[in-house]
């Protein structure tokens, strides 16, 4: 399992969401994830690959208050 | 914009997992998908025999097949039957789910149990080990889920408000889940059979087989060929639907 830091889990983060089908320059920190047309089936997906990665579980709930890049990678982190 | 759906051509590395496959419609499924050169995991609840004899068909046949047990109606049981298979046979990316049991009587005396029990395994069962399957299904870009539902449900049975519960629910299901992860290369249909000759319907009267416009009871690998053709890579653009095989009892 891979050691959590916050380079790795935006790398993780960023190639997800490129895998997701978003164009690699419009991600950034503070980008939405609605403006990258992310939506709960990724987000879903994203859930399962932190946690084969992390060991790091995030709930359905958990998701629900994400709203762009930079809060996916905060709620990684602070729950490892 | 979303990528687009991949173009389904299964990877070589899945295998297939059969609920009840230890003898009627899930050994023809097995059987059937072992053919179509997928290893198979061979679930069986009870019947231990039943599904070695599936597993020596299929290896006999040239195929690869594993016998794997679990009670499909208890909550813990759809990620040590995945967890068990992945290690033997790799990811599971196509699951049939097909064990089920009925418990009959009239709504009006039916009992909790025999209520729950049914729903508990025909439904709930499925529900679990799809939604386990479909992790690794959505991450591979490929995956095929067939439910194996009834021509009762969709239409009356007395004498079955559970199992027709069940059935039409598994349809619903099918329906729903094929709709949330179309776009994953993932499909989900489900096989409605009519009256097929299995252990299952052998107290039916043999008189309700006029009722058939076939004129006779559908034989396993009957249901199987539309099992596996819901699973092949022809089948990439069909999801959310119901395939009736029922020699026309329904039309």
């Amino acid at each position: 399992m891979a050691t959590i830091t916050t380079e790795a889990v935006q790398q993780t983060v960023t190639d997800a969401l490129v895998s997701f089908g978003a164009e690699p320059s419009e991600i950034a920190m503070d980008t939405e994830l609605t403006a990258l047309d992310i939506d709960s089936l990724d987000l879903a997906e994203m859930s399962q690959i932190v946690d084969d990665e992390y060991g790091v579980s995030l709930k359905s709930t958990d998701v629900t208050t994400i709203k762009t890049v930079g809060d996916i990678i905060e709620l990684i982190v602070s729950k490892a | 914009m979303s990528k687009p759906t991949p173009n389904g051509t299964r990877p070589e590395d899945g295998c297939a997992l059969v609920t009840g496959a230890s003898k009627g419609i899930g050994a023809a499924c097995a059987q059937a998908l072992a053919a179509d050169g997928w290893s198979v995991g061979v679930h069986f609840g009870n019947d231990a025999d039943g599904a070695q004899a599936t597993v020596d068909a299929i290896t006999k046949a040239g195929g690869r097949a594993f016998a794997i047990t679990g009670d499909v109606g208890h909550p813990d049981s759809a990620d040590a039957i995945f967890s068990a298979l992945e290690a033997e046979l790799g990811t599971v990316l196509a699951l049939v789910n097909n064990a089920g049991i009925r418990d009959d009587g009239l709504a009006m005396q039916l009992s909790d149990d025999a209520f729950d029990r049914v729903l508990q395994t025909n439904l709930s069962g499925a529900f679990r080990l799809t939604r386990r399957a479909l992790g690794p299904m959505v991450r591979k870009r490929y995956g095929r889920i067939v439910n194996v539902a009834s021509i009762v449900g969709p239409r009356a049975n007395a004498g079955q408000a559970n199992y027709a519960a069940s059935k039409a629910g598994l349809i619903g299901l099918t329906r729903t889940v094929a709709a949330e992860v179309a776009r994953r290369g993932v499909t989900v249909n489900a096989v409605a059979p009519g009256f097929i000759a299995t252990d299952m319907t052998a107290d039916i009267p043999q008189d309700q087989l006029g009722a058939i416009p076939a004129r006779r009871p559908g034989r396993p690998e009957e249901v199987a060929a539309c099992v596996a053709f819901l699973a092949s890579d022809a089948a990439a653009y069909v999801t959310g639907t119901t395939l009736t095989v029922d020699g026309g009892l329904s039309a």
